[in-house]
């Protein structure tokens, strides 16, 4: 169920919506009764204490837990009105649909092109040559990273630095046309050059893509989201405008916690 | 209210409230002591009064320092952001406080004797003294972020609007009829506007600790009339 505030800035166009989710590991419940719409035109942020459940549940909404042998799931997730843990739910397409990008820069040990290139191919999107390279330029460019690398596209993406290599992941994930974007703590590696870089990237990309921030940075949440959700002990204590959150969150919890009082 | 996991972070806001009293303190004192300058004739206690002018702006500026301080090296959300930004903007209006407290001292010396028992003048420290303690009470409920109190404030302010009209209206009497008085009545016009406008400034200080302390907005109030705009 959504909470009253939840119901009175419902998205008219949900891109995900999930109602009543509850993750466990094994007889362990790591998250409890989760119902929560995102949309494209603003970006969610989810913030929280360490094992909050805030990443387990950002897990949830592309099936990421289901690499976890003890990991359940129960209720209902959807993308585009589809239950994403129906039978039918191919999950390959789904996680093509539902990009992530986490915490510690992931390129693969190849170039910076083959890094963009490779899921474009492996989902059919391009087969010629010179398709692949408007695909390449094109998500390179989104990821506010073309600039930078074009004239070495064929170095590794290894060889990038830390800021780089994420916008290169992002790149990567927007290479295969994603509707959603999921970022687990995506600057926690980085430098504030670079992370200012990804905010920009994010704020840009609001819009075209659904987005969802999980951060321990609650100056980050507050930066790129237009909506804020926190959540403690596996529950989703409040859901409202960002901006209302951190002037004048409802709940004693929310507050102790952006004030600095947590625990 | 729970304490900060960092604990430099309630010294910061300690302090900042600690310097807000000691000003307000500072402000009441100064309409309290203009007011018996006011009646006893005492231009030592007024000149007094003048002097003490500069700490008041000086704790302002100190306000304002450990404010913008705060605001950068400890980033306060929510409800600490709300109390430092009411910070920053009450100091300002105790400031405005400050002078008209000023104001009233300075003219103390420009009234004769003989015209000090003008009937109008007896009516002017009741006046102050209502708005000496909103300005109290107002300052009291920053300290104890105590939104009732600062309601109470709020609602007090039509009460020496009130005082105000009748003032205004005796001493326009009282010149009509006695011509010769019309210097001291300007004047005594200009203590009793004084000290009105501290009784509004008390209000605005209410309602910023107010919503510093629920985050809400006080719904806009009756106001008292302004006779000379009637």
């Amino acid at each position: 169920m959504l909470t009253p505030e939840q119901q009175a800035l419902k998205p008219n166009n949900p891109k995900m919506t999930a109602r009543d989710v509850n993750v466990f590991y094994g007889q362990k419940q790591a998250i409890n009764k989760v119902s929560i719409d995102v949309d494209m035109e603003n970006v969610t942020a989810f913030i929280g204490p360490s094992g909050c459940g805030k990443s387990t549940f950002l897990r949830t909404m592309n099936r990421m837990n289901d690499t976890v042998a003890s990991a359940r799931v129960e209720g209902e997730i959807t993308l585009d009105g589809d239950n994403i843990y129906s039978s039918s739910m191919d999950v390959v397409q789904l996680r093509a649909r539902v990009g992530m990008v986490f915490q510690k820069p992931n390129p693969f040990p190849k170039s910076i092109y083959e890094n963009i290139a490779y899921g474009p191919r492996i989902h059919g999107l391009a087969s010629a040559k010179a398709d692949m390279d408007v695909i390449v330029e094109k998500s390179l460019r989104r990821a506010g990273l073309w600039e930078e690398v074009k004239d070495r596209l064929h170095d590794s993406g290894t060889a990038l630095s830390g800021g780089q290599q994420q916008r290169l992941c992002i790149g990567r994930a927007i290479a295969v046309e994603p509707e959603v974007i999921l970022m687990d703590e995506p600057c926690s590696a980085l430098d504030p050059i670079a992370t200012a870089k990804i905010e920009e990237l994010i704020h840009e990309l609001r819009g075209r893509y659904a987005i969802v921030i999980v951060t321990h940075n609650m100056q980050q949440a507050a930066r790129v989201s237009q909506r804020t959700a926190f959540f403690h002990l596996g529950t989703l204590v409040e859901y409202g405008v960002t901006s209302d959150i951190f002037t004048n969150p409802r709940q004693e919890r929310t507050k102790d916690y952006i004030t600095g009082r947590y625990g | 209210m729970a304490e900060h996991t960092v604990k430099a972070f309630d010294e910061d806001i300690d302090k900042l409230r600690g310097l807000i009293a000691e000003m307000g303190g500072r402000a009441e004192s100064a309409l309290e002591d203009a007011m018996t300058a006011l009646v006893r004739e005492d231009k030592k206690l007024a000149a007094k009064v003048v002097a003490g002018d500069a700490r008041i702006d000086e704790l302002e500026a100190e306000v304002e320092k450990l404010a913008i301080q705060t605001i950068a090296l400890r980033a306060p959300m929510a409800n600490d952001l709300r109390e430092v930004i009411a910070a920053l903007k009450i100091v300002g209006v105790v400031e405005r406080i400050g002078d008209y407290a000023k104001n009233i001292a300075k003219r103390v010396p420009l009234i004769a004797v003989n015209k000090r028992t003008l009937e109008p003048v007896s009516l002017l420290p009741s006046m102050a003294q209502i708005a000496g303690e909103m300005v109290h009470d107002a300052l009291n409920a920053f300290s104890a972020r105590d939104a009732d109190l600062a309601l109470a404030v709020v609602n007090r302010d039509t009460v020496v609007d009130d005082f105000y009209n009748s003032i205004f209206r005796t001493l326009v009497t009282f010149m009509v009829e006695n011509p010769k008085t019309i210097t001291e009545c300007a004047h005594l016009l200009f203590i009793a506007k004084n000290i009105e406008r501290i009784g509004d400034h008390a209000t605005n200080v209410a309602e910023m600790v107010y919503y510093a302390a629920t985050g809400q907005y006080l719904p806009d109030r009756e106001r008292g009339e302004t006779p000379e705009l009637n």
